[in-house]
């Protein structure tokens, strides 16, 4: 399986990371180089398999509804690029 | 002097009062200011904060309410959140990021009492074997400074292979405990998923991830552990389970233990100088009374395609959250939403992570998601049911931990694919979820080899006690690396 | 050319729980920008979600209440694209594995006919926070305090076929998860909100048309409008020989046009996969038992009850059973008068006028069942008439104290004494004696005019009964 530019660049902006133009192919080639490591993964037949998401077989634990948290709003927003009146600012967004 | 000495023996001079917490800690502080320059192995030195831990540690030994690890001083790795302090995850995307909260690991040291000297440089986002890709520069293998400590916890393994710390965490999720710990000489645990809390354990691959000890000594792991691990509510996958005494099983005897050798493990891509170590050891467990039993595991040899689909699936989408509006690097001037997301990620992530997360995003998307995502978590079973029938017929599985000694810096980090196959015997354990460590075992090319122990689920105390077993017929692991004596 | 239109609804319920569906943050309404939102919900690095226990057992009632099937395991998967007001860069939902699955609803129109509308399935996910467009120096201010609300997304199959059809679903819908007290329906507050799938074919053709969402309508006028103006919208598109998009359109109530969300064009690919953080919800028979034996009496079941029981009709036991609190509200009334009719009456009138005109909810209204019964036996053992009580009714509103002491204090008892009705009689014949003459001659009409004076002359207080008989017996004696 090999990816060419045009595939790097849709699934860079999917992924909404800015690629430089100069730096496409050599991404196109490292990922193509990879995607034929995991195509080793057809070898082998999975047809009556059941998918794998976890290690373990165990189901989800419950949390009680009760409020347990403050209000830590100034604490959190120390380390935010941007805020103003205890908002977060975006550039526009447009609908 | 200090620095020689185990985890285990300092907790010991510490309790009898031979040494301060604070003496200790200033030792350590100083020579990592004399040292580490040498090996790059810490992001941040946190010396004010590590003096008061000791001091208030100090005090709590006086009163006669320290526990094994209260004044002991260790590293953390950079990927634990720790309050007001950066945790950048070896990310110039977090590079700007100083926790508000600290991470259940980081609580739990700071309830035992043990003293953060400070956080230790790491593969970008945990992503790397070789402790290259991160923006703090390349850490180096304190036994050749030309050659990688391995990764992604190289700079915990760095760190402690130097002396510059008694031990340090790490964590692993595809072999980044036991691979770096095999290539610097260390005895590195990697438990059970879901043994240690994940809570504020920046999330590279979720459901791989675990966090554990890096020591010298199986014994030193087994002390660590004892503060690590545990039920946290506030993490999901996190098991409710009690935890053991981990040092209690140390001295069992082993006689009749029996030990699997997986051969796919044994099989060509193996130096075969790296054999050699591996091979004197299985003979010494034999003289210990151990019973050798081959086994296979045929679907391992898949675990790193399985592997390069799984994590950076997970990790694409976890790493979504870096995206310069709450936290960390944020782009100049962006004209719109899409170039703020864009060159926030853009600039802020380096290549390999960005590779993965373009691997992961690929492999999710539309019209691929079976036949990678599906796939690879069906494969996952095949490997993680190989590894039930293997404990069907032996107690523990026995081999290399790595197929080389540590390579050279640069060597690899053009290449990928070839630096992913370094992790080709310890993937599978992350897949299946088990515990395993790494136990020094001896040398080839002068450089140290890894003998990886792989146990059944929660039987970490067998694995340190195995572990301690070989070291107390051995001395690999009281090495040190020349010009760290 | 006839048109037939498919409607199918999406509509997202949020639940009354304390807290977040995977954190410990409070969900209340209307606090201070961001101070609800916690390291959970900004999707702070290492953080982790937790279930909220009450969301997974909200969602198991809603799936009892509509017979549908709730499953034993369901998982939680990401929904992954980017968003200001996503924090995490995906959203967790359920995708395969949703925790409701095919139950269905009878809905009944204007003109009685009734309909079953399929429910396809209703998953539990977490809301998204909110972009605030006032401009902060050309940017967009986002709080994130509703991010992690829990939501239980119900979502109908294409099974409507009219703007009123749709409502009538959506009514039913809002009713029945206040019914059972998983969301409080408030759709001012968003608690409750619609998209809409919309699309036109030919009628008798098979296939579908090719459907527009229209996202976030907050009122059933709303929908209905915003339904109709889509459909001409489409079926003048394609007369005029175009094609439907699909695509995302909002409705602008303003201008009653729907308009292309032109941000949410691009077609999206949500990358869904399980969340690694979270494991499979397990359900068992014994659980699914104690929530079954929490629900209440459902709306239908009651409706029927009360047309049994109270001799309501059929519409009457439809409002009246439209909201649980009323439904409640009437039947005390009911009992504690023993005069379900009237009781039923005065609800739907005077209580119902009331409470619009101040704008209250029934748990609000200041007389309570048991003070509207009181004044219902002073009407069913004539100590008042119809007419007096309004005024008895309006006094307690006021908060003059029950009925007995409205009627004590303002002298409003009836007057049935024959010897009283009768000297009132005797003088209003007595005033009119041309009108008297005339009804005598035959015009008997003029009746009316004879009540109407008694009554004034005794301030409405005369049993309208018995001066009736008195007059016929005066005015023909």
């Amino acid at each position: 399986m090999s990816l060419d530019a045009e595939q790097v660049k849709k699934i860079a902006h999917l992924a909404r990371i800015e690629i430089n133009d100069a730096d496409i192919p050599g991404y196109a080639s490292t990922l193509s180089n990879i995607l034929d490591l995991v195509d080793q993964m057809s070898a082998v037949n999975t047809d009556d398999v059941e998918p794998m998401a976890h290690p373990m077989d165990a189901s989800q634990r419950l949390r009680a509804d009760v409020v347990t948290e403050t209000n830590q709003r100034d604490r959190f927003q120390s380390v935010a690029p941007k805020t103003e009146d205890g908002l977060y600012l975006v550039p526009q967004v447009i609908e | 002097m200090y620095h020689n000495k185990t985890l285990a023996e300092l907790s010991a001079m510490l309790q009898a009062g031979e040494v301060s917490s604070v003496e200790l800690t200033q030792y350590f502080l100083d020579r990592i200011k004399a040292k580490d320059s040498e090996i790059n192995s810490f992001i941040s030195v946190t010396e004010e904060q590590a003096l008061a831990q000791a001091k208030a540690a100090d005090e709590r030994i006086a009163a006669g309410n320290a526990g094994a690890l209260t004044g002991v001083p260790f590293a953390q790795k950079d990927i634990f959140c720790t309050e007001g302090v950066r945790s950048s995850c070896g990310s110039k995307m977090l590079d700007n990021f100083i926790s508000p909260y600290d991470a259940t690991v980081v609580s739990k040291f700071n309830t035992a009492g043990a003293v953060m000297l400070g956080k230790t440089n790491m593969d970008e986002f945990a992503m790397g074997s070789s402790n290259e890709t991160s923006f703090y520069g390349a850490v180096k293998n304190p036994w050749d400074l030309k050659k990688v400590p391995g990764g992604s916890s190289g700079g915990s393994a760095a760190a402690v292979a130097a002396r510059l710390a008694p031990a340090a965490t790490g964590t692993d999720t595809g072999g980044s405990i036991r691979q770096p710990a095999s290539l610097c000489n260390l005895t590195g645990l990697k438990p059970t998923y879901g043994r240690v809390s994940r809570y504020g354990m920046i999330a590279f691959a979720s459901s791989l991830d675990q966090a554990g000890p890096m020591a010298r000594t199986a014994q030193d792991c087994a002390l660590l552990m004892n503060v690590m691990a545990g039920f946290d509510e506030k993490d999901s996958t996190s098991i409710e389970k009690e935890v053991p005494d981990y040092t209690a099983e140390l001295n069992q005897p082993i006689k009749g233990l029996k030990i699997g050798l997986p051969k796919e493990f044994f099989g060509d891509g193996l130096d075969p100088e790296v054999a050699k170590p591996i091979q004197e050891a299985i003979a010494l467990y034999k003289e210990m009374g151990a019973e050798i039993v081959d086994i296979s595991l045929p679907n391992s040899a898949l675990s790193v395609p399985v592997y390069y689909v799984v994590a950076p699936a997970e990790c694409s989408s976890n790493l979504s959250r870096m995206d310069g509006v709450r936290f960390g690097h944020r782009c100049e001037e962006p004209k719109d939403l899409e170039d703020l997301y864009k060159r926030s990620r853009g600039e802020g992530f380096g290549e390999e992570v960005k590779r993965r997360i373009l691997i992961g995003t690929y492999a999710l998307s539309a019209g691929y998601y079976d036949a990678y995502y599906i796939k690879a978590q069906k494969l996952r079973r095949l490997i993680s049911d190989d590894f039930k029938k293997a404990f069907e017929q032996v107690d523990v599985i026995l081999g290399p931990t790595s197929p080389n000694v540590a390579f050279n810096m640069g060597e690899k980090s053009q290449d990928p694919v070839s630096m992913y196959l370094s992790d080709i015997y310890t993937i599978a354990v992350n897949l299946a979820g088990l515990p395993g460590m790494s136990v020094p075992a001896g040398f080839a090319h002068d450089m140290p080899v890894g003998l990886q122990l792989i146990g059944n689920y929660f039987e970490e105390s067998r694995l340190l006690n195995v572990a301690h077993a070989y070291q107390q017929q051995t001395d690999w692991h009281d090495l040190c690396p020349p010009g760290f004596e | 050319m006839q048109w037939e239109v498919v409607i199918g609804l999406e509509i997202h319920a949020q639940l009354m729980t304390n807290s977040k569906i995977f954190s410990g943050a409070s969900i209340a309404y209307g606090a201070e920008p961001n101070t609800q939102a916690c390291a959970v919900d900004l999707g702070l690095p290492g953080v982790l979600p937790v279930l909220n226990t009450e969301a997974v057992r909200m969602a198991a009632k809603f799936g009892l209440a509509i017979g549908a099937n709730v499953s034993r395991h369901s998982v939680f998967a990401r929904k992954n694209y980017f968003y200001p007001d996503l924090p995490k860069g995906y959203q967790i939902s359920q995708m395969e594995l949703p925790i409701v699955e095919t139950g269905q609803l009878e809905i009944e129109l204007k003109d009685g006919t009734k309909k079953l509308i399929g429910v396809t399935r209703a998953h539990l996910e977490e809301d998204a926070g909110k972009s605030l467009h006032e401009d902060y120096h050309g940017m967009t201010g986002i709080d994130l305090n509703r991010a992690g609300t829990p939501l239980l997304e119900i979502v109908s199959e294409p099974d409507m076929r009219s703007a009123e059809e749709a409502v009538a679903y959506m009514r039913k819908i809002h009713s029945l998860v206040q019914y059972i007290e998983i969301c409080d329906g408030n759709m001012a507050e968003g608690s409750f909100r619609c998209d809409a799938n919309v699309s036109v074919r030919p009628k008798g053709q098979q296939e579908y048309g090719t459907r527009a969402e229209l996202k976030n309508i907050n009122s059933f006028k709303f929908v209905e409008k915003a339904i109709n103006i889509e459909v001409e919208r489409q079926i003048e598109l394609i007369e005029d020989g175009g094609t439907v998009v699909q695509e995302t359109r909002l409705y602008d109530a303003d201008k009653n046009e729907t308009r292309s969300m032109r941000s949410k064009e691009e077609a999206n690919d949500y990358r869904y996969f399980p969340d690694p953080d979270l494991l499979p919800v397990v359900l068992d028979d014994a659980y699914l038992e104690t929530v079954k034996a929490t629900l209440p009496e459902l709306p239908d079941v009651k409706r029927d009850r009360f047309i049994q029981e109270y001799g309501l009709s059929s519409v009457d036991a439809g409002i009246l059973t439209m909201n649980r609190s009323l439904a409640d509200y009437f039947e005390k009334a009911a009992e504690l008068s023993a005069a379900a009719k009237l009781a039923a009456n005065w609800v739907m009138g005077e209580v119902s006028a009331l409470l619009n005109k101040n704008d209250l909810e029934i748990s609000a209204c200041p007389v309570s069942a048991e003070m509207l019964a009181g004044m219902l036996k002073r009407i069913e053992d004539n100590t008042i008439s119809g007419k007096i009580a309004k005024e008895v009714f309006e006094a307690m509103w006021s908060g003059d104290g029950d009925a007995d002491a409205v009627i004590d204090k303002k002298g409003l008892k009836q007057i049935t004494d024959s010897s009283a009705i009768e000297a009132l009689v005797d003088e209003v014949i007595a005033n009119n004696p041309a009108q008297a003459a005339e009804f005598k001659a035959g015009k008997e009409q003029l009746m009316g005019f004879f009540v109407g004076q008694i009554m004034k002359a005794s301030k409405g207080k005369a049993n309208p009964g018995q001066v009736n008989q008195m007059l016929k017996q005066k005015l023909s004696g």
